[in-house]
């Protein structure tokens, strides 16, 4: 299953307890150097377990993870390596960041020992957080808080870098503005990513390749713009809402029906529309002629 | 001592030796502790929890009786500190120092405790994978991020100290000098019907009280208020 010129090397399985009752997490990938790979799908799929197990977090019960030439965890050999020990750059889903500390401590604290503290201005700079270097988390926005979680995280020089939904908490321009900030990282350091996200413009702009979990398995597996539009991309158009009226008027009948908000008027025929009442939910599926895209 | 209307510093002073003693032990007991009950995940951890917080509950003259009979040179373990490291607990200070230990004990650990469990769980997760050993997670992120648990718990432990009487009277009784505390010196005075004198003691541990009171409401109130939530 190995392939040659992978460097991550990931094998898990682990029992869930999930809201929806027990469910085998079963997961197996590899990831190139310097690639970011997302990974997509409901809550509860096993996203983030799979993000803690990679950073010793969270146990398995059957599995192994290579990176490069060092094991991090094979259960038939009995190895684990505490996360202090695994180079891996963590940013959490709330940003973790420690309330005694200053920015700039914050990420002197993450720097290891033997590091040039070089890297700290640099960084600082190029997060654009030199003018909020004395402060502390508590006077930081959520965006520039997010900034330094990122920059703690690499100045501890990992060699994997782990974000768990570091842009949900944020409003869209912030996110735009951040995932800017992600690709100049990675144009800086070439650092192999994982990434769990649930928002797909997202995962097309930022990552080489993605894996789409559901239930705890792998459901897709590919380059982001394949497994979410190419494979199953067409010219016409798809959403699903609710019936709201039926207005019957001689052999055609108008149906309006609520799509997210956006109330929609049709005409259909009214022996199509007999089958059809109020409340129900359906799917609205339409060619689209003349589409026009406004930004 | 002769004039009845003379206040007898000594008790005083020996109760706050005996408070200030035991809570700076308590401090380095009860960090461990506090940690270990928040941290580990072993099952019986509730146990010693239980244990721990036994003294808040057990009626002092209970704790005091057991400690007794265990500091008596005629059972085993008071044997064996008498016999090898020559350390007679019985109607001593040590001896004192040692059942407060016990008795403040909880006072120390729970505050602690629940500051580590306020504490959100990926700080000390951020701190690991930033590769930081438990220690220095201990000493540089945790405990900064519960200093007013600290406080709190070092000062309720001094001033629980400072009001014990059940457990002194059992095990250190009233030598002066030795195990005469401020609120037995108060007891021996009213027996003696000697009430202004007992008066002036009281009051001194009213204020004291009070005082300490004041103190750790007023640090949890400043840092409350200024400390803006994240």
């Amino acid at each position: 299953m190995t392939e040659p010129n992978s460097f991550l090397d990931f094998h898990a399985t682990k029992m869930l307890h999930t809201a929806h009752g027990k469910q085998l997490l079963d997961i197996r990938f590899q990831l190139a150097k310097g690639q970011i790979l997302a990974l997509y799908g409901p809550s509860g799929a096993g996203k983030t377990t799979l993000l803690r197990i990679l950073a010793g977090l969270t146990g398995v019960t059957t599995g192994h993870i290579r990176l490069g030439d060092e094991t991090w965890l094979d259960t038939t050999r009995r190895i684990h390596l505490p996360t202090r020990r695994r180079t891996i750059g963590f940013v959490f889903q709330d940003f973790a960041l420690f309330p005694n500390l200053t920015v700039r401590q914050q990420l002197l604290y993450a720097l290891p020992k033997e590091a040039d503290k070089k890297i700290i201005d640099e960084l600082l700079a190029l997060m654009e957080l030199e003018a909020l270097q004395d402060r502390r988390p508590e006077l930081l926005s959520g965006g520039q808080q997010q900034r330094v979680a990122l920059a703690r995280a690499i100045a501890r020089r990992p060699e994997l870098l782990l974000l768990d939904e570091p842009l949900s908490a944020l409003d869209d321009e912030m996110r735009n503005k951040l995932q800017e900030y992600i690709l100049k990282i990675q144009q800086r350091f070439h650092l192999t990513t994982v990434l769990v996200s649930h928002y797909l413009p997202e995962i097309i702009r930022l990552a080489g390749s993605a894996i789409v979990l559901e239930k705890g398995h792998i459901a897709a597996q590919g380059p982001p713009a394949e497994i979410f539009s190419a494979s199953n991309a067409t010219n016409s158009f798809r959403t699903t809402g609710t019936i709201l009226h039926i207005d019957p008027a001689g052999a055609s009948s108008a149906i309006s029906i609520d799509c997210a908000g956006t109330v929609i008027k049709l005409m259909i025929s009214t022996s199509e529309a007999a089958a059809l009442k109020p409340g129900q939910s359906i799917t609205v599926f339409s060619p689209l002629f003349a589409p026009q895209l406004i930004p | 001592m002769n004039d009845p209307n003379i206040i007898d510093w000594q008790p005083l002073w020996l109760s706050l030796k005996l408070a200030s003693v035991t809570m700076f032990i308590l401090l380095f007991l009860g960090i461990p502790l506090a940690w270990w009950l928040a941290y580990s995940r072993r099952r019986w951890k509730v146990a010693v929890e239980a244990v721990i917080s036994l003294p808040m509950v057990l009626p002092p003259s209970v704790l005091g009786f057991y400690l007794l009979l265990a500091f008596s040179p005629a059972n085993a373990f008071g044997a064996f500190l008498s016999r090898y490291l020559d350390l007679r607990l019985v109607f001593t200070f040590p001896g004192l120092v040692m059942a407060s230990l016990i008795y403040s004990l909880p006072f120390m650990v729970n505050p602690i405790l629940a500051g580590f469990r306020g504490l959100p769980a990926d700080l000390k997760e951020a701190s690991q994978t930033l590769g930081k050993s438990e220690t220095v997670t201990l000493f540089r992120i945790l405990l900064p991020n519960i200093h007013t648990s600290l406080i709190t718990g070092a000062v309720l432990s001094f001033a629980h100290t400072i009001g014990e009487f059940g457990v002194v009277m059992m095990i250190g009784g009233s030598i002066p000098g030795q195990t005469k505390v401020a609120s037995v010196a108060i007891y021996d005075e009213v027996l003696s019907t000697n009430y202004p004198l007992a008066n002036r003691y009281a009051i001194v541990l009213l204020a004291l009280s009070f005082a300490i009171l004041l103190l750790v409401y007023s640090i949890n109130h400043y840092y409350n208020k200024y400390k803006a939530l994240p």
